[in-house]
């Protein structure tokens, strides 16, 4: 008698040697196998914010590791958690990930206790990305409140390293305090080298604020937008990019060629744990990185 | 699809065979309701007796024997800075007996998510792997409603399928691994007298469907009365208790969650079977909660199921078991639910 149910070992197969490939949606891997990397170095920007530049430790993985603007990783600290993040760097950069990361709660209070050396976990890249391509020819308007400018640094890296390939380049940059303002070491750089017109706009200014006061649409005034070719990345609170997109919408650029990031809770990164729905959209898997049209059919999105 | 048949005395000798080498769940009452009724589970059944092949419905579906409702997906080794991850997958071969068409396909809707979409899951996968499904018929219940579903026939997704024609078993038969069991015990060929067994049988179990659910335009409806009383209606009676994504043999929603011992030494990464209709579901960090109202959380159990499932994968995410309706506190079912949308929608 033969009654012994065959036993199909999967450890044993050889998708349990080689790093994952996140980008190989399709085969099976290794799902929750995180590549190990460094925090090498650690820049405190404000008060709740740092700017984390972390360093896949294999080679093989470190070379495999592509990703697109506007795409996010789940990090991870063993035993404290894992958290969705935006990368903020640029594509380009082989060598280390920058994450802007707030300190809001367990594990982002934890990381912000950590220190260069620190050993991490990311899982990545996941999620849809700015269609960087699709502009090339264009004026592209990136408007960024608070810490929406993390998520936008990788598109501005990406612009500065394709110049020729786009027209101008405005970023529109809105917080309440001038103490929030992140990268504004990166400014000048930004202004002189990648030859983009930026304007910082704050609610609450203090005595040596310079530039303009007001609610980020107030910088509209400032700048003359042609609708007919001009593309539009906007990441920042939701209030915010209603306000903003309506504004565009109205002033005759397509809905379609206005992108938004959108956040929600995500423990799987996957389209598996469905704690990103969206209606009936995965936020992790046809998100972060919406079309406006899109997301104004979503139900409960803004 | 090859179709055989067996003796329930052989069946018995099969299942005792099976005993033997494997480890065998079945469906076993455990504890009685406040009416007298027998309570039945999928649990471990160590002998033939055991095994309740006449039970009525288990109180949880059986999908927890591929989606535990906890699961370890990684362990590290911490030392200092450094850490070390491992991963395992669970192998576990088993049968499982008793499954009904509903269940089994429950089982096909999650391969959808699990196997057959973006990011397969391997530790999903390696318990479908290691399972063979030996199913059953049955005759609906008073509330069964998988007709309408269109989920009460199966013809994938087991190993076995068996229908009650007297003395013997129709047996369809899906695997090889299945085919080399059974044979083992005589079956045999299906004679004509069989067929007209089975048929009538089957016939039989079709007429006492009593409970009907019209899902025709359901997708739209969803979308329709997205804004209709009748949410608050039935979602002002929601505990948001979770119970009813517990029992449900579709609901796949999860958490994760890390801890590590006291000497941090280890630590493990856990996921748990999670319920949309808990507070936090999609509360993120500083207190904000995209779904903060029972309501607005019942409406995205109905919605996935009966709207975004649908449009992904062209099915309801629903097979019609009612274990939701029977397991909530507050009366909330499927059914009644769904009665109310449509009946708003013809007013
Ligand atoms: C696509 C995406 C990109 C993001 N990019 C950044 C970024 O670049 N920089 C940054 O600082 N933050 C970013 N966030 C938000 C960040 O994920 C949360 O701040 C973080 O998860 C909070 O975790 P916590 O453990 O510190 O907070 P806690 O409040 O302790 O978290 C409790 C639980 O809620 C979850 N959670 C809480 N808030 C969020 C949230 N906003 N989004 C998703 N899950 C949440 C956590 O994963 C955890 O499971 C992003 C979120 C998403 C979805
Ligand atoms: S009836 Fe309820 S428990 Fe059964 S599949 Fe449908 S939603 Fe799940
Ligand atoms: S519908 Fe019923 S079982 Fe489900 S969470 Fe609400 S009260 Fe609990
Ligand atoms: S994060 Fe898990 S489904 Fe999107």
């Amino acid at each position: 008698m033969n009654l012994k149910i065959p036993k199909h070992d999967i450890n044993l197969e050889p998708f349990m040697v080689g790093p994952p490939d996140f980008n190989r949606q399709t085969v099976l891997m290794q799902t929750e196998r995180g590549f190990k990397s460094e925090v090498v170095n650690i820049v405190k920007l404000t008060a709740i914010e740092k700017l984390f530049q972390i360093r896949i430790s294999e080679p093989c993985e470190r070379e495999n590791f592509t990703f697109l603007p506007g795409q996010f990783v789940m990090l991870e600290l063993p035993g404290c958690g894992e958290v969705p993040i935006s990368i903020s760097s640029s594509p380009s950069n082989r060598e280390f990930i920058g994450l802007c990361i707030r300190k809001v709660g367990k594990v982002t209070g934890m990381l912000h206790r950590s220190e260069p050396g620190a050993m991490v976990g990311i899982r990545g890249p996941f999620g849809t990305y700015f269609p960087m391509q699709k502009m090339v020819g264009r004026n592209i308007l990136l408007i960024a409140g608070g810490l929406g400018i993390a998520p936008l640094r990788s598109p501005i890296y990406w612009v500065n390293e394709h110049r020729s390939e786009y027209k101008d380049i405005t970023i529109l940059y809105g917080v309440k305090e001038p103490g929030q303002i992140l990268f504004d070491y990166q400014f000048e750089e930004w202004r002189k080298i990648y030859d983009l017109n930026l304007l910082t706009i704050v609610q609450n200014p203090d005595e040596n604020w310079k530039e303009r006061v007001g609610l980020i649409t107030d910088l509209f005034e400032d700048i003359s937008i042609d609708p007919e070719n001009t593309f539009a990345i906007v990441c920042g609170p939701p209030v915010m990019f209603k306000f903003i997109c309506t504004y565009l919408a109205n002033i005759g650029i397509p809905r379609q060629r206005m992108f938004i990031s959108l956040e929600r809770r995500m423990h799987c990164g996957m389209g598996k744990c469905c704690r990103c729905i969206v209606g009936s959209t995965f936020t992790c898997l046809d998100g972060p990185v919406f079309d406006y049209w899109t997301v104004m059919n979503l139900k409960e999105a803004i | 699809m090859l179709f055989k048949t067996i003796t329930k005395e052989n069946f018995k000798k099969m299942v005792e065979g099976l005993l033997e080498e494997n480890e065998v769940i079945g469906p076993r009452s455990r504890d009685q309701d406040l009416g007298g009724n027998k309570i039945y589970r999928f649990l471990k059944i160590n002998s033939f007796e055991e095994l309740e092949m006449d039970y009525t419905r288990s109180y949880s579906s059986p999908k927890n024997y591929f989606l535990p409702f906890e699961e370890d997906l990684a362990t590290y080794r911490l030392n200092d800075k450094d850490w070390e991850q491992e991963i395992r997958y669970t192998i576990h071969p088993r049968v499982i007996i008793g499954m009904r068409a509903c269940d089994i396909n429950a089982l096909l809707k999650l391969d959808q998510v699990m196997l057959k979409s973006v990011y397969p899951n391997p530790y999903y996968f390696a318990r479908r792997r290691n399972t063979l499904i030996i199913g059953l018929d049955h005759e609906p219940l008073e509330d069964c409603f998988c007709r309408s579903m269109n989920t009460d026939t199966v013809f994938h997704g087991f190993g076995l399928f068996l229908t009650d024609i007297g003395d013997r078993y129709f047996v369809a038969i899906n695997s090889d691994t299945a085919y080399i069991i059974l044979n083992q015990f005589d079956a045999r060929e299906v004679t004509e007298e069989d067929q007209e067994r089975y048929k009538t049988v089957k016939k039989q179990i079709e007429s006492k469907f009593k409970t009907q659910v019209d899902i025709t335009i359901l997708p739209e409806l969803m979308d329709l009365e997205f804004e209709s009383e009748i949410w608050k209606k039935w979602g002002h009676k929601c505990l948001s208790c979770g119970s009813c994504a517990m029992v449900c043999p579709t609901c796949y929603c999860y958490g994760i969650e890390e801890d590590t011992n006291l000497t941090f030494t280890k630590a493990t990464k856990r996921r748990f079977l999670y319920s949309c209709n808990l507070l936090d579901f999609a509360a993120v960090a500083r207190g904000h909660n995209f779904r903060p109202d029972a309501h607005i959380r019942l409406k995205y159990r109905y919605y996935h199921k009966f709207r975004g499932f649908v449009e992904a994968f062209s099915q309801s995410l629903c097979v019609g078991c009612n274990r939701c309706g029977k397991a909530c506190l507050a009366g909330i079912s499927p059914k009644a639910v769904i009665d109310d949308l449509i009946k708003t929608e013809k007013k």
